[in-house]
């Protein structure tokens, strides 16, 4: 009862911001500008989220999640530019293919711990990268321009949503147990009979199928893509790694928070655009040493109250 | 014939970047062995190597070699201040934290180099006039030499140090058993600020080779060097001295008969594929042994 209730709620207050932002929109008070700043948001936060799942839930360590958001971008862009593929199935399939992708990388780079996965999976995004560079039918080096622009705020609204939900229910359910599992102690979890190997890839190559679709919304919605470090390449990853963090490790609210604040925040400081990569760092920095767990410490929603999200929302986030 | 020539021209000038690639994996290699950290900062360490050596050359109107010591011991005053400020507090969290404390010191120190010392590239000040020495069909240049010479003796200076003094042996008792080091009365939080001083002097004499070699730095010069020299070091095998120099040199070398062979862009991609091969097979890299004595 109290869940159903709850997820009332959030249907009700999601809908909500959506009428909210269409309202304003239709009034003028919110310009094109802006509803593109918050599409991009709504990728940001599946991207950010589809890496919780890896970093935060399952206990590894991936910085080539940019990646995967290259692989889905390339993809849905050279399928929709050169073979009139509908827009969703563009998606469907970017997200398919770097999901394939991450079953592949996963399955030898997560034998591999810490710090040397975390190396495996930033080479294997400057691979893809590379791979990406050197390839004509993409652009190449020039890039790749002329993509429709088909993403619009409702669309990538809704695949966020979705996102949302789809990781929160996995996390919640079996298999996100074992996960959780492998994260606290993979020995255990393996004298328990959990296949860590086996969690560990599916939660890989699930949270790399979310980012290979938020990428098929990114190259829909910026209509240019360039095989830059920043645009799909290391810095990518690291951007959303910042997000992650601040928001803190397996808190989905606090990934949700994270990337939008950090999506917003540097269209405010345009004025200070160069001072904000020294910004950033020193924050992750002093994060790390004060409070390495986030900025919501693995907890959901605990600052529900202060944004007086309602009763609702509290119980939800007992719940999780 | 022109092909075999070719190939032994690539094999000398992979070798000059071989021993760049060693003498960055060398602080990797060590700081890894003695705290279990990839100090991602390692490639910003030889940026800003090369940036003191500019300034020291084109400011201070030093000559070559007195420039590299004072860059030398300028990164070194960052290696260790960065230790103390960003990696002592971790020391007992979780690698992870560690990890991305030392992603951010490097994100840190590139923004803040670009604020300071401006986006665009320099050219380097050329402290030696350009000369070419044939060497029956192939060439090299004192470009080249500088860094074979710079580079073998500081690898034999750290090789003297690591195994012969006491300094060498209280490092190596740290990297073995840390709190046993700290038993036999060993000023672990000295060794480590040493080690990390060390590693930041070899990657700002490398930063100045490249400097002259390339006759260009940026404040992102250090990020694929930093990231392939890591490479090395885990090739060679993370942790022993000796692995970081032989797989230093056999990175510059695979880079550059790839360049021969096909595409220049794809260089880049050799590294990683190294590392991933590398990590899948012989993960404790060519000269790792299981209980082989790690520095």
């Amino acid at each position: 009862m109290k869940n159903k209730l709850t997820g009332l709620v959030w249907t009700a207050l999601l809908a909500l911001v959506y009428a909210a932002v269409r309202f304003l929109e239709g009034r003028g008070v919110l310009l094109p500008y802006h509803v593109q700043i918050l599409s991009l948001c709504c990728i940001n936060i599946i991207l950010v989220v589809s890496l919780n799942l890896i970093n935060g839930f399952t206990g590894q360590f991936s910085i080539g999640h940019a990646g995967f958001f290259a692989i889905g971008a390339y993809l849905s862009a050279y399928l929709t530019v050169k073979l009139q593929v509908p827009f969703l199935a563009a998606v469907l399939c970017g997200a398919l293919l770097a999901g394939v992708s991450g079953v592949a990388v996963g399955l030898p780079a997560l034998r591999l711990r810490g710090d040397y996965l975390a190396i495996a999976t930033l080479g294997f995004g400057e691979i893809i990268r590379v791979i990406i560079l050197n390839t004509d039918a993409v652009g190449g080096a020039r890039g790749f321009s002329g993509i429709p622009k088909y993403t619009t705020f409702g669309l990538a609204y809704l695949i966020a949503i979705i996102t949302v939900v789809a990781i929160h229910n996995f996390v919640s359910s079996d298999f996100g147990r074992a996960c959780l599992a492998v994260r606290e102690d993979e020995i255990a979890a393996e004298s328990l009979g959990v296949n860590s190997t086996y969690f560990k890839v599916l939660a890989f190559a699930l949270g790399a199928s979310f980012a290979g679709a938020a990428g098929a919304l990114f190259s829909h919605y910026l209509q240019y893509m360039a095989p830059t470090a920043s645009q799909i390449g290391f810095l990518k990853s690291i951007d959303i790694l910042i997000m992650l963090v601040l928001g803190g490790l397996g808190s989905l609210t606090g990934s949700v928070i994270a990337a939008i604040v950090l999506t917003i925040l540097p269209e405010f400081l345009r004025g200070f655009a160069e001072y904000r990569m020294v910004i950033y760092p020193l924050l992750l920095i002093a994060v790390m040493i004060y409070r390495p767990a986030g900025l919501m410490a693995g907890r959901e929603l605990s600052l529900s109250s202060l944004l007086a999200l309602g009763k609702g929302a509290r119980t939800h986030g007992q719940h999780s | 014939m022109a092909w075999q020539v070719a190939a032994l021209q690539q094999l000398l000038n992979g070798l000059a970047l071989g021993s760049v690639y060693a003498l960055i994996a060398l602080g990797y290699t060590m700081v890894y062995g003695i705290i279990k950290l990839i100090n991602f900062a390692h490639g910003e360490m030889y940026m800003l190597g090369a940036y003191f050596g500019f300034y020291a050359i084109t400011m201070f109107k030093l000559s070559l070699f007195p420039a590299m010591l004072v860059s030398m011991v300028a990164a070194a005053v960052v290696g260790v201040l960065l230790e103390r400020i960003a990696y002592r507090p971790l020391r007992n969290s979780p690698r992870i934290s560690v990890l991305i404390t030392a992603i951010g010191a490097s994100l840190l120190f590139q923004s803040t180099a670009q604020l300071v010392f401006g986006a665009a590239f320099k050219p380097f000040p050329q402290a030696m006039p350009f000369r070419r020495i044939q060497l029956g069909p192939v060439f090299i240049t004192n470009r080249q030499l500088l860094i074979f010479g710079v580079s073998v003796v500081l690898m034999v200076a750290l090789h003297l140090l690591v195994t012969y003094t006491k300094f060498g042996k209280a490092m190596r008792a740290v990297a073995r058993d840390k709190e046993a080091a700290l038993l036999m009365g060993i000023n672990v939080d000295r060794i480590i600020s040493i080690t990390f001083a060390l590693g930041s002097a070899l990657a700002a004499t490398a930063g100045i080779l490249v400097g002259m070699y390339y006759n260009r730095i940026d404040p992102y010069m250090g990020t694929m060097p930093g990231l392939k020299a890591f490479v090395a070091a885990v090739l060679g095998g993370i942790g022993i001295v000796p692995g970081a120099v032989v797989g230093g040199l056999l990175m510059g070398v695979a880079e550059n008969l790839v360049v021969t062979l096909g595409s220049s862009t794809l260089r880049d991609a050799v590294a990683f594929a190294v590392l991933i091969v590398v990590l899948l097979v012989r993960p404790n890299g060519l000269l790792g042994k299981k209980g082989m004595e790690k520095v």
